[in-house]
Formats: C-alpha cells, sequence, structure tokens
C-alpha cells in the first residue's frame, strides 16, 4: 500500500489499520451523539441540553464516558456471568467487522475484495447474537423479552435490507464496494449522457435507499423500531443488567454502528468517498482503477464520507427523535408485507432495466 | 386507513420536529431560542402563585394543630403551652392564650400539597414562590419557627378581590 506516494512497511500499515479502524468507529459514534443524541434532540424538544461540559456542552461525552468508567462492573446473581460479560463485546466486534469493509479513499482502505457487500450483509447479524445472548444470560425476564424482540425484529429486517442492496449489486454489476464507488463516480458513469454528478444510484435506486433506510433504523433498534430496547416497556430491554463499561460498550456500539451503516449507505448510494471525478477531469483505465484519481483523495475522501455520514445519520435520527414506537406486530408485518414486497418489485425493475439498456 | 393520510402523518411529526429545531436554533434577537432557562445561570422568575415554600407568621399562630392534624405527611412538629394573658376589660379574669414553642416544617418530608395552608383558620401559613433552600444535609431542610418567619418577606400580596365579591374574614 503506498498511501500519499509514501511507502509505508508492514508493521506501519498494520498500526495504521488499528488506528484507523479505531478512529472509524470510534470518531461517529461521537459526531452522532454530541451532534445529534445531544443537541439535536433537545432543540427538537426545545432545550438546549448539555452545555456546562466544554464550549456548547461538547465535553459531554468525556464526562459521560468518565462517569461510566467509574461504575460499579456487576453481574445478577443468576446470570451466566462469562456469557454475560462476553455479549457487549461480541456487540462492539461486529461493528468492527462491518467497518473493515469501508473504502475511505483510493488507497485509504481496510479491504478491498470482491464479497463486500456480501461479507457486510453477513457480519452485520452477527450483533443480532450478542444481543441475544445478553438477553439470555442476564436472568431477567425483560432482558429476555428484550433479546428475544432483538433476534425476531432484526431477522425480519435483515431481509429487505440484502433485497435493497441486491438493486444496487445488479445496477453496478459488483459486490466490490470500491468497485461501486467507482461505478457511481467515474468519468465513465453518466446520467443520460450528462456527468455532472456521475451516477450516484440514490436517483436511480431510490426505493432501495428508502427501503435500505428504513431496515437500518430497524436493525439499530431506533425509535419507531426501538421494541427490543422499550425502556418504558422492558426496562430498556437486553440492556437492562449492564452497567459501567459494559453498558457503555453498548452505547458505543449502538452509535458506532448508527456510523458504519450509513457510511455504507452513503457509498451505495450516494457515492461514498468519491467526488464525480469528471469535476477535476480525472481519467480512470478501467472499473475498479483509481489510477487518474489524485492522490489527496486519500485524505478528502475520508472527510468527504464523513459528510455524507453525518447528513445520512442526520436522517435517521431526525426520524428517531419524531416518532412514537411502532407495536410488535406492526413492525414485523410492516417488514413481510409492506418492505420485502416493495424491494422484490425493486429488483425486478432494476433487473428488467439493467438488460433493456 | 388512507395511504395519503398516514404518510401525510409522518410527514407532519417530521415537520413538528424541525420546527422546533428551527426554533432554538434561531437566534435570540429574532425571537428564537429555547423554552427551557440555563437554571444556575439565569433564573426563572416563577409566577407568584407557585408553591415554592411555606411561610409562617407567628403572631397569628394559636397553636390549633389544624395544620398538623391535616398534613398528609406529618411534616408539621408543633408544641406549646397555656399561658395567662393580661384579661381584656380592667376587672375581667385573665385570658388563657396559647403559646407557640415550637413550629417545624420539614421540608424534606413536604410534599407542597397546601392543604395546611387551606386549613389554617387565622392566616398564619402562606405559600410564597421561593425555591432556592436546597441543603447539603437533609437534615437542615427542617424549617424552624425563624427560618418559616423569614419566608414572610416573600410572600407576595394577596390578589385583589374580585368586584362585588364578600371580603373574608372579621368586619
Amino acid at each position: 500500500m503506498s498511501l500519499l506516494a509514501v511507502s509505508i512497511p508492514y508493521w506501519g500499515q498494520s498500526l495504521l489499520r488499528v488506528l484507523g479502524g479505531t478512529v472509524a468507529i470510534l470518531l461517529p459514534a461521537g459526531t452522532i451523539v454530541y451532534l445529534f443524541l445531544f443537541k439535536m434532540m433537545s432543540f427538537m424538544q426545545s432545550r438546549l441540553g448539555p452545555m456546562d461540559a466544554g464550549p456548547y456542552g461538547s465535553l459531554q461525552l468525556v464526562a459521560e464516558v468518565g462517569k461510566w468508567m467509574q461504575k460499579e462492573d456487576l453481574a445478577p446473581n443468576g446470570a451466566d456471568k462469562r456469557i454475560f460479560r462476553m455479549a457487549p463485546l461480541v456487540v462492539l466486534v461486529s461493528t468492527f467487522l462491518l467497518v473493515v469493509v469501508v473504502p475511505f479513499g483510493p488507497d485509504a482502505y481496510f479491504t478491498n475484495f470482491d464479497g463486500g457487500v456480501f461479507y457486510m450483509l453477513a457480519v452485520s447479524s452477527v450483533s443480532t447474537l450478542g444481543i441475544l445472548v445478553a438477553g439470555w444470560s442476564s436472568a431477567n425476564k425483560y432482558s429476555l423479552l428484550g433479546g428475544l424482540r432483538a433476534a425476531g425484529q432484526l431477522i425480519a429486517y435483515e431481509l429487505p435490507m440484502v433485497l435493497a442492496v441486491v438493486g444496487v449489486v445488479i445496477q453496478a454489476g459488483t459486490m466490490n464496494l470500491q468497485q461501486i464507488v467507482w461505478r457511481q463516480n467515474s468519468d465513465h458513469a453518466a446520467m443520460f449522457g450528462w456527468t455532472g454528478l456521475g451516477n450516484p444510484y440514490l436517483f436511480t435506486q431510490i426505493i432501495g435507499f428508502v427501503v435500505f433506510m428504513i431496515a437500518v433504523q430497524a436493525e439499530l433498534t431506533q425509535v419507531p423500531f426501538d421494541m427490543p430496547i422499550a425502556e418504558s416497556e422492558l426496562v430498556s430491554g437486553y440492556m437492562t443488567e449492564y452497567s459501567g463499561f459494559r453498558f457503555l460498550i453498548f452505547f458505543i456500539a449502538e452509535f458506532a454502528t448508527v456510523g458504519v451503516f450509513t457510511m455504507i449507505a452513503s457509498v451505495l448510494f450516494l457515492g461514498g468517498w468519491g467526488v464525480p471525478f469528471a469535476w477535476f477531469g480525472w481519467k480512470t483505465t478501467g472499473p475498479g482503477l483509481f489510477d487518474g484519481v489524485a492522490n489527496w483523495m486519500n485524505i478528502a475522501g475520508p472527510i468527504i464520507l464523513f459528510v455524507k455520514m453525518t447528513v445520512l445519520s442526520f436522517l435517521a435520527m431526525w426520524v428517531r427523535f419524531s416518532y412514537p414506537r411502532l407495536r410488535e406486530d406492526q413492525l414485523q408485518r410492516f417488514a413481510w408485507k409492506v418492505l420485502i414486497p416493495v424491494s422484490l418489485l425493486n429488483i425486478m425493475a432494476t433487473a428488467i432495466l439493467k438488460v433493456v439498456f | 386507513m388512507a395511504i395519503r393520510a398516514v404518510l401525510g402523518s409522518y410527514l407532519k411529526g417530521l415537520q413538528v420536529t424541525i420546527v422546533e429545531l428551527a426554533q432554538v436554533v434561531k437566534p435570540k434577537r429574532l425571537g428564537g431560542g429555547a423554552a427551557t432557562v440555563q437554571y444556575p445561570h439565569e433564573k426563572e422568575a416563577p409566577p407568584i402563585r407557585a408553591r415554592g415554600v411555606i411561610a409562617l407568621r407567628e403572631e397569628n399562630c394559636t397553636v390549633c394543630m389544624l395544620c398538623v392534624r391535616s398534613c398528609p405527611d406529618w411534616c408539621i412538629y408543633i408544641e406549646g403551652h397555656k399561658e395567662l394573658a393580661p384579661p381584656r376589660r380592667a376587672g375581667g379574669a385573665p385570658r388563657k392564650v396559647n403559646a407557640l414553642d415550637r413550629f417545624d416544617i420539614d421540608f424534606a418530608l413536604c410534599m407542597y400539597c397546601g392543604i395546611c395552608v387551606e386549613v389554617c383558620p387565622f392566616d398564619a401559613l402562606f405559600w410564597s414562590p421561593e425555591y432556592e433552600y436546597s441543603e447539603p444535609r437533609i437534615a437542615d431542610l427542617l424549617h424552624d419557627v425563624d427560618r418559616l418567619g423569614e419566608w414572610m418577606e416573600t410572600v407576595p400580596e394577596a390578589p385583589a378581590l374580585e368586584v362585588g365579591a364578600d371580603k373574608k374574614g372579621k368586619k
């Protein structure tokens, strides 16, 4: 790997990847929590939110983390202690596994392989295991109910998510996320011969995008799909018995996953780290090759992706703070009777149009 | 249910929150800002009839114990004794009056129901809108006669009677 035309030894690359992965997890999580959870939610409820810790409360998150780290690490008497302690880590690991596949720039990526989309969909359901295990091992009936609801919900919404992504995969003709970025931005991408915006799949796959965002919302157990952690009926569900830094890990994982999923959504539908190459006159020689792209995109790319992620997570959080919780049967009905048929129709239409044009 | 009505109500929900957000973000001089007050830095003026703290006018108290007995959580403590006071007219028998030894209200227990204020037949208890009397030690929330008397200064004037209303009390 040569980043910015500097060749880095293997150990340096590994270190860079570990650091980059941590940043790619913590930075979006921190941004989303501060910007949206602390501030935007407060504004939408006509209050100011945290104001005293740092300028405009920007260090509130540090205070919260400090508070959680000081708390005792409790486990209930009847809990299956080893599993109980492991569960939050499983959830966090699935987030790290997800971020591995996200491309950040022409050379700035953790992995770049052909099964990217497939891998992403596969590892995103690992967190379900962690949640189910957390609910089961807590020895608490509310936690168990929450865990089971999470399992049912995540299975129900995994399907529309997969089907929504299939539309993109058909249109791009590849499962490699870097190539999907290339397809949307390259000098060959055009909408009816106009290359000004490249060809972001947001326009052609708008149905897929909407279904994907709804499924992501459910996958992350965000309002209005937060039955697994419904605080007023299940006392926060599978998280009930957790305290201290294990709760913190759940919390970070939740918002880091919001960040990673919205990053993936922006890769799939908004062109990811790229800007239309036509803007700078970059020429590439083939699919998935970024030979003509300027080197500074390795720095600008992550920032562009971050901005797109922020916009998409704004949408997700806006919905989160606006709606009341659905009922469990409404949730299942919505997934099986609306989202899945709609995304199947979307796949059919995409396939037909792909063959026709 | 019509799909249009459903979608419309979902959009309405989004509109409500974004309008609220815009209202809070709008600069103060344009009439924006949050509905809340940043408490320790700026203070809110409570409405004059707010139930902040209970004040005692000691000379009105006859130790009748009505407030003690009506208090739902028994947070008022009164002790008193009988005293002989000079007769009202020369040559009469000395009067017996109740003197107050102790009048404590434990605001750690008080639930601000106001029944004591309502029930007091001699206008000895009043609501004051003051609310800043928290203490590091919970025992210090027990206000004695002097403390309760100091709150009298903060009791607002009773609002004027409506036109045509009879003035209650002694003629």
